[in-house]
């Protein structure tokens, strides 16, 4: 079985293929011009991640959206309810870049962490 | 009661209202869109005529043309509107062309427009040093000129209001009764206006309120204009308003250095699919590029920053219809007001109220007129001094929110207190997104500006009234669901 | 009262590279202000709330807002002054060699500001529906890409409901997925272009990952809607000519607009600064001096970055000479560089002999084996194969002091392998 993906981890994008020999076990990577490829390439086909960056609605009189983001990549599967849930907050300021907004979500050990400060 | 009600507030209902404001009259103007001018009158290519295209003799447009030209030294006084009175050139590059000079020339001295002169290609080279050094003659009338156009409409009727005339907008008038010696205008949502007698200046839909008020039967047709306007710093400004040689349809393409510093390229003269197409098209840019640089130097596509297109109200004709109605008692027509209808517009009103008052409505001076708009201050033409005293007043005054005209937050909340609040009507009034970045980083502040001094929420301001909303709701109000749960099967 | 005061350098923008030249100038004892129209630090950059940044600078993976802290930090110092929700209204030189700025602000009123030296850091405004009198009628709802970005992200303000996005460039593939994470319908990018302008991997993560279909050679041709967008009709081109009786309508009620940046420049030109048609920006020299002595630039006003951390570089780099300028020790040649086959353009315009300097280059063409060389006086200094060439992508390499070891024309050129 062989399957084709891009790599996002850096500007480039090497175009990699993934093959094994039927329906499970082992992939192997190719096409990666540095080793991250095959990192990305293995969690993707298991495992797909991204960093999810959203704002979320505050009481500052200047910032009334504040920038936050996931501290690693989340698995695909639950950035939507985490989106939705987000944007139900209403944060007290003030905050501080590196925050712990959420933690653990879905008991992943991925928090979300403001990404800027926001002291009035 | 109203003595009377001027239906359309574009350039001829508020000359008009702005001349019965005068009198001790009770009188209202209605505009069908959500502002005034909103209609014909903003796309306008804010031309000051100069009195030579159409025969006094033989047509009214003409006449009132002549007469309009003059006053606006006077309005502009009184009103304070950005004019300017740079002169026209009409330029011909050919001997063929030099004959349709001579005869613009020839019909302007018999209309009896002053200080007309012919030229030789000297001459106009001196008069207009960016003009194509090929061109072979031409004339030049000192009396034309060019205005802001929405700025003069909103002018007018800020003082017709400080004098007592009420403005009612979104007020679509769908039918028209005659009975009991009075009038009764209803509109489409229902509001009613009591009248003695009616100005139908309703512009593209003049023949629509005719019919629906029992009035004559006619047929206004609407011929687009495009307009291309250039970046304030192109080069190829002229300081002259250029007409070439005209056609049997258009005045042409003109190259127009605007009362603001800005200069704009059209109007183009195509029939319109609707009184509502106001849509540019593809194919003109070029060539209107092509034809204008033809008669001046350094035009280029890239410094065009945007376009739009205006609808002028076409008769059979071609004349202005100025008259008492023949059909139904005390209801004036005003239709047809294609071009020159700018420039007649001071004369237009006064000509109205002339004919209101052969049809016996009293004019009685009023004993106190506020006869002058207070000046406005604007930050871009503010001394540092100026600005620094207005400062201590309000500090919204030095705070700029549109960089690429230089324009404050203190005119934005003006505006918005004088009753624009929509995004299209703040930037005709203020000038605020009509820069070169087209309101790309202004947009966003001046919606919040318009929220907090009107108190309508973000997410119900509109671009022009109606359902032109501007967003789209607020973040949080829409569930995310982009399949992501799926994503890893 | 109108408030009179010095300084030694003044920066114009206070985003990434006004920052990034504050933060090196202070490492002197110059007095620095920093000027910015809105009322934060950090420029554009407050609202790219997505990651992707800093990976060069930082080596880390930074969000825009996480990137502007900290620049904003490294530039905190006892002698820079920050003005912010200011703006530059007018600039002009006086005969001494030194300008005079003219500052606006509600908070300060009317100041003048008489300075040493400038650094324009004004960043870009983006190209909009208008510069390409796209036809059709002007209904709300059109929007460029980094404004709705603005609505959205600053403002939490859904720009509609269901969105076409015209032009692949990275503004418009992040706000393809930002409309997305926000609940709002992508229906299609078109480009007109036969490769997407935007990074692959946004291309990815922003389009892919949401089934967003990307309509590559293809142009919109039409927007219909009186008071709002109701769709746009889109046509394919050929030789860059649309195909009209091959259009199709999308149904939209909104439409951005990714079409390209131009740097700001309105106050460059005021200086008299010259500027290069090919960047859009000023023509400077290898102290990124501009032809006026004195005044500098960096940064996407002179020309239009894909990397901030380019930017940080090159605004620090500009820091460096303006301290040198500034303590009278700049030099500055007059050998002019120029690019041949398949670049745009190079920075800077000219070089010095005998110091070491970063050219960056914008690439004309697409290409997986392709060598750029670099050849002065005629003679061959300097090549190198890359594999990885597109025009989205900025090149930046450097020549040693000992390559640059004589004076004349520096010409570069981008050979394309078979």
């Amino acid at each position: 079985m062989e399957k084709h993906l891009i790599c996002i981890s850096c500007p480039v994008g090497c175009h990699l293929t993934a093959t094994r020999a039927g329906d499970s076990g082992e992939w192997t990577i190719s096409g990666n011009r540095c080793p991250r490829g095959a990192v990305y390439a293995q969690s993707e086909l298991s495992d797909p991640r991204r960093v999810v960056t959203a704002t979320v609605a505050s009481d500052s009189a200047t910032m009334p959206r504040l920038p936050v983001r996931t501290s690693q990549p989340l698995p695909r599967r639950h950035i939507d309810a985490l989106l939705n849930r987000l944007y139900q907050l209403q944060v007290k300021i003030p905050v501080k870049r590196g925050d712990v907004l959420l933690a653990n979500v879905e008991d992943t050990g991925v928090d979300v962490i403001f990404s800027c400060d926001c002291p009035k | 009661m109203y003595d009377a009600v001027i239906i359309g507030a574009g350039v001829s209902g508020a000359s008009t209202a702005w001349q019965l404001s005068r009198y001790d009259l009770k009188v209202a103007l209605v505009e069908r869109w959500a502002d005034v001018g909103f209609g014909v009158s903003k796309a306008n290519s804010g031309i000051i005529h100069g009195g030579f295209h159409h025969s006094a003799e033989k047509t009214l447009k003409a006449r009132l043309e002549i007469l309009g030209n003059l006053m606006f030294d006077k309005l502009r006084y009184e009103l304070d509107f950005p004019f300017l009175r740079n002169g026209i050139l009409v330029v011909a590059f050919s001997e063929e062309q030099m004959a349709t000079v001579r005869q613009l020339y020839r019909q302007g001295v018999d209309n009896g427009v002053r200080d007309l002169e012919m030229c030789g290609r000297d001459r106009l080279l001196q008069l207009e040093p960016k003009l194509n050094p090929e061109v072979v003659g031409g004339f030049h009338a000192p009396g034309g000129g060019t205005i802001e156009p929405y700025r003069y409409v909103f002018s007018l009727v800020e003082a017709s209001k400080r004098n007592g005339v009420g403005l009612f907008c979104d007020f679509e008038v769908m039918r028209g009764e005659h009975r009991n010696n009075h009038w009764t205008l209803t509109a489409a949502d229902g509001r009613t206006l009591k009248t003695r007698y009616v100005v139908n200046a309703a512009g593209l839909f003049a023949d629509e309120v005719s019919r629906n008020c029992g009035a004559e039967e006619y047929k206004i047709h609407a011929r687009k204009g495009e307009e291309y306007l250039l970046d304030r710093n192109s080069k190829a400004r002229p300081q002259k308003v250029i007409f070439p040689v005209p056609s049997k349809e258009s005045k042409g393409i003109l190259v127009i250095p605007t009362a603001e510093g800005t200069t704009m390229i059209g109007p183009t003269a195509d029939p319109a699919e609707d009184k509502l197409d106001t849509a540019t098209s593809a194919d003109h840019m070029q060539r209107i590029v092509t034809l204008v640089s033809r008669m001046v130097n350094g035009i280029s596509p890239r410094d065009v920053i945007t376009s739009f297109a205006g609808l002028r109200p076409v008769l059979d004709g071609e004349d202005f219809y100025i008259d008492l109605s023949q059909k139904v008692p005390h209801f004036v027509q005003v239709a047809g007001i294609q071009s020159p209808g700018l420039t007649a517009s001071p004369a237009i009103g006064e000509y109205v109220k002339d004919l209101l008052k052969k049809d016996g409505l009293e004019l009685v001076e009023k004993e106190t007129i506020e006869y002058r708009n207070p000046p406005r201050h604007e930050l871009r033409h503010e001394s540092p001094e100026e600005l620094d005293r207005l400062h201590g007043d309000d500090p919204a005054w030095t705070h700029m929110v549109c960089r690429c005209e230089k324009i404050s937050e203190a005119e934005v909340i003006e505006a918005v207190r004088k009753g624009h609040t929509t995004l299209d009507g703040v930037k005709f009034y203020t000038r605020a997104g009509m820069g070169r970045c087209q309101g790309g980083f202004c947009s966003a502040k001046i919606m919040k500006i318009i929220s907090r001094e009107s108190g309508i929420p973000m997410e119900e301001l509109t671009k022009k009234g109606g359902n032109s909303r501007l967003l789209g709701g607020k973040l949080g109000e829409n569930t995310v669901d982009t399949g992501e749960k799926e994503a890893a099967k | 009262m109108i408030r009179h005061e010095t300084c030694d350098a003044a920066v114009i923008g206070a985003g990434a590279a006004g920052l990034a030249a504050a933060a090196e100038i202070a490492k002197h004892p110059f007095r620095t202000v920093v000027i910015d129209r809105e009322d934060q630090r950090g420029g554009i950059l407050r609202q790219c709330i997505h990651n992707g940044f800093g990976l060069r600078y930082f080596k880390e993976e930074l969000t825009g807002p996480e990137y502007a802290d900290r620049v904003a930090a490294l530039a905190e110092n006892p002698n820079t002054e920050f003005k912010l929700g200011t703006t530059v209204s007018e600039i002009r030189k006086l005969p001494d060699g030194t300008f005079e700025l003219l500052l606006l602000s509600a908070a300060e009123g009317v100041a003048y500001l008489r300075t040493r030296a400038v650094f324009l850091a004004m960043g870009c405004r983006e190209r909009n529906r208008g510069n390409l009198a796209i036809p059709g009628s002007r209904p709300a709802g059109v929007f460029t890409a980094g404004a709705a970005q603005r609505l959205l992200n600053i403002e939490g303000m859904l720009p509609g409901q269901s969105a076409v996005i015209v032009g692949s460039g990275d503004i418009g593939l992040i706000m393809a997925r930002r409309l997305r994470w926000s609940g709002v319908e992508v229906k299609a990018v078109v480009e007109i272009m036969p490769y997407p302008s935007g990074l692959t991997r946004n291309i990815v993560q922003c389009l892919n990952d949401f089934g967003i279909p990307l309509y590559l050679e293809h142009g919109v041709v039409n927007i219909a809607g009186r008071e709002r967008v109701q769709s746009v009709d889109v046509a394919p081109l050929e030789g860059g000519i649309p195909q009209l009786d091959r259009q199709f309508r999308i149904d939209c009620d909104t439409v951005l607009f990714s079409v390209g940046l131009i740097p700001e420049n309105e106050l460059s030109a005021q200086l008299g600064v010259e500027l290069n048609p090919a960047t859009g920006g000023a023509v400077v020299d290898a102290n990124l001096q501009t032809t006026v002595p004195g005044v500098f630039a960096g940064g996407n006003v002179l020309h239009v970055h894909d990397l901030v951390d380019f930017v940080s570089e090159e605004a620090t780099e500009a820091g460096r000479s303006i301290a040198r300028y500034l303590d009278g020790s700049l030099e500055s040649d007059a050998n002019p560089v120029s690019v041949e086959s398949n670049l745009r353009y190079v920075i800077p315009n000219r070089f010095n002999r005998n110091r070491k300097c970063t050219f960056s280059f914008r690439p004309l063409i697409v290409s997986d084996a392709a060598t750029l060389e670099a050849e002065l006086n005629g003679r061959i200094i300097w090549q190198r194969k890359f594999t990885w060439i597109k025009p989205a992508e900025m090149l930046k390499i450097e020549l040693s002091a000992e390559q640059l070891n004589e004076s004349g024309p520096l010409v570069f050129r981008l050979r394309e392998e078979a």
